[in-house]
């Protein structure tokens, strides 16, 4: 095994530790989130896309070239812009409706309510 | 390597595992988690500039498959529909397999061509590549069609498929070996991918519609770990980090899934669950008799002078799309002083946290949904637990039934609640095919319907009260 290999597994399997570790601090709430982000995270093939489609030989000709590049972009496109639409849906406290239609009771919004981030 | 100067591009990449790391970190509250993912965005744009800057060639290529790509990307993540997300993130997911797998092809063609030395190692993680991110990429489209329901959800299953798998199997091994042996290698990696993309598809096709958020979690591990060998063929440490964080993140979920049901990963890939159903579901008709039914009127009455109402919401829910009329139901209980909590098994639907989407949607704050373990203690202080297009994650057969096929799965215990209403189409059995002893309990009671029409009847009611 050369020195160049040894090299790449070893930061592979760092790289591997750091996932495990910060990945299992993510509370269960967000694994939808978390799959579409590290869906987009591995579009990050579309470097490597952009390099094998790019070079002056084109082993894999302009069809093959031009497919791997749009599997590529729409993996990374795709997802940061999904990820970024379920994001933005989740809040702590929903808005009010701006009606003033307020119930005089009590309000429940501070009885009651779990500390955040009880699943983290 | 090791005494030759870092290439300059080495650096942003650098930047971008680094931006990676730190947007994943982010993902660990829902209050940073946007900021995550920008960062991580921002990330993959110093990637790609840097990887553009190198002085590529052929941009009438790159130009034309980035707008394409990106096109279709955007416009198809912000028209779907939040109840559609398992299967957009199934082909998204596939796109990355499917590009890595091209990239390893790509690559050794190259090399072959321009008469480079093909190593071991390029050859041996060239051949990983292209079949792993193969079986992704066919197996994500499969996925893809079940969850459309273009496809029966069904597993599909016929006599000696696993001994047809391994056969392929065996053949995707034996024609990377020859790549490995540098016998005509391009030939035999195109064999090994087109092979890989057959068993990609029979491997899916015999898991079930529960059993989705297993194999959804398990196609995203292999896509980075596809992702991450890419990097060893191109000699790309950017590749192998972002790689091996979306591998452990799938294998970390598909883990905690496969734990949820109280399955082992191979059994969930090669039991076929819930392929046998016409005895169980002949009985589930035989016991209807047992079942008590109600009126939406009566519900509402239920539901309006309780204190606590645990919502138990299930994939029917998503059928439904009743998220939005269990928000209306949440806020008028509210007005009246009752507390309204969600409890969310984490196989319930077809993907890991799919239920939490689905109910973010319709604005119900993320505060009020319940774990499994946070919530099952509470079921002692509650009035009236409303099932809402779940049922085996309910069953309490589970605890007890030592011969039920779902013994030892964890379930929410539904059962300990004062009043118990679950909302169904029919008396027909879960995907499972199991019966559920909940429905014959004396303290539950069905309403039956569509989940949405029942739950908005309930609405009505409560608001004349």
């Amino acid at each position: 095994m050369n020195e160049h290999l040894l090299t790449e597994i070893t930061v592979f399997i760092l790289s591997v530790f750091i996932g495990i570790e910060v990945i299992s601090k993510v509370p269960t709430t967000l694994h939808t989130p978390l799959m579409s982000a590290t869906n987009a995270i591995h579009g990050i093939v579309l470097v490597g896309a952009l390099l094998v489609a790019g070079t002056a030989h084109a082993p894999l000709g302009p069809v093959i070239g031009f497919l791997l590049v749009v599997l590529a972009s729409l993996n990374v496109f795709g997802g940061y812009t999904v990820t970024e639409r379920m994001l933005q849906m989740f809040r702590p406290k929903a808005p009010r409706p701006t009606k003033t239609d307020v119930d005089s009771t009590i309000s429940v919004d501070t009885i009651g309510q779990p500390k955040e981030n009880r699943a983290a | 390597m090791t005494s030759t100067l870092a290439r300059p591009v080495e650096i942003p990449y650098l930047v971008t595992g680094i931006l990676f790391i730190i947007g994943l970190r982010y993902l660990s509250s829902p209050r940073t988690a946007r900021l995550g993912n920008r960062l991580s965005a921002l990330g993959m744009a110093i990637a790609l500039l840097a990887t553009a800057a190198q002085g590529l060639l052929n941009w009438g290529v790159l130009v034309a498959g980035l707008v394409v790509g990106i096109g279709i990307g955007i416009y198809s993540a912000r028209r779907v529909p939040m109840t559609a997300m398992p299967q957009m993130v199934a082909i998204f997911n596939g796109a990355g397999g499917g590009a890595a797998s091209l990239v390893a092809l790509g690559e050794l063609l190259e090399r072959v061509s321009t008469g480079t030395h093909v190593g071991g190692d390029v050859s041996v993680t060239a051949s990983l590549t292209a079949i792993i991110g193969a079986i992704s990429f066919s197996g994500s489209v499969v996925a893809f069609l079940k969850l459309q329901e273009v496809m029966t959800g069904r597993p599909i299953v016929y006599p000696g498929q696993q001994i047809v798998n391994a056969a392929l199997l065996l053949l995707i091994l034996m024609s990377a070996g020859f790549v490995v042996a540098g016998d005509d290698p391009v030939k035999w990696l195109a064999v090994a991918l087109c092979g890989s993309l057959v068993l990609g598809v029979l491997f899916t096709l015999p898991i079930g519609g529960a059993d989705m958020p297993v194999i959804i979690s398990l196609l995203n591990s292999f896509t980075g770990l596809a992702a991450a060998l890419t990097g060893f063929v191109l000699s790309n440490n950017v590749l192998i980090i972002s790689g091996a964080l979306v591998g452990a993140s799938g294998t970390l979920l598909t883990l905690m899934m496969g734990k949820a049901m109280n399955r082992s990963v191979g059994n969930v890939l090669f039991g076929a669950f819930g392929a046998v159903s016409p005895k169980s579901a002949a009985a589930g008709g035989a016991n209807a008799a047992n079942v008590r039914s109600l009126s939406a009127d009566d519900v509402a009455a239920l539901l309006a002078y309780a204190n606590q109402v645990v919502v138990v919401p299930g994939y029917g829910m998503a059928v439904a799309q009743a998220q939005h009329s269990i928000r209306d139901l949440a806020d008028l209980l509210e007005k009246r002083g009752v507390e309204v909590k969600y409890a969310i098994h984490p196989v319930a639907g077809r993907m890991p946290g799919h239920m939490n989407v689905l109910l973010a949607e319709a604005n119900v704050p993320y505060t009020s949904l319940y774990d499994m373990d946070d919530i099952n203690p509470e079921f002692a202080r509650t009035d009236v637990a409303l099932v809402v297009g779940a049922n085996d994650v309910t069953n309490p057969a589970a605890r007890s039934d030592k011969g039920s096929p779902i013994y030892g799965m964890p379930i929410i215990d539904v059962d300990k609640a004062e009043n118990v209403i679950v909302l169904k189409r029919s008396m027909k059995s879960g995907f499972a095919g199991i019966d559920n002893p909940l429905y014959e309990d004396p303290k539950t009671a069905m309403l039956f319907g569509d989940a949405k029409k029942s739950i908005d009847a309930v609405n009505a009611a409560v608001k004349t009260m």
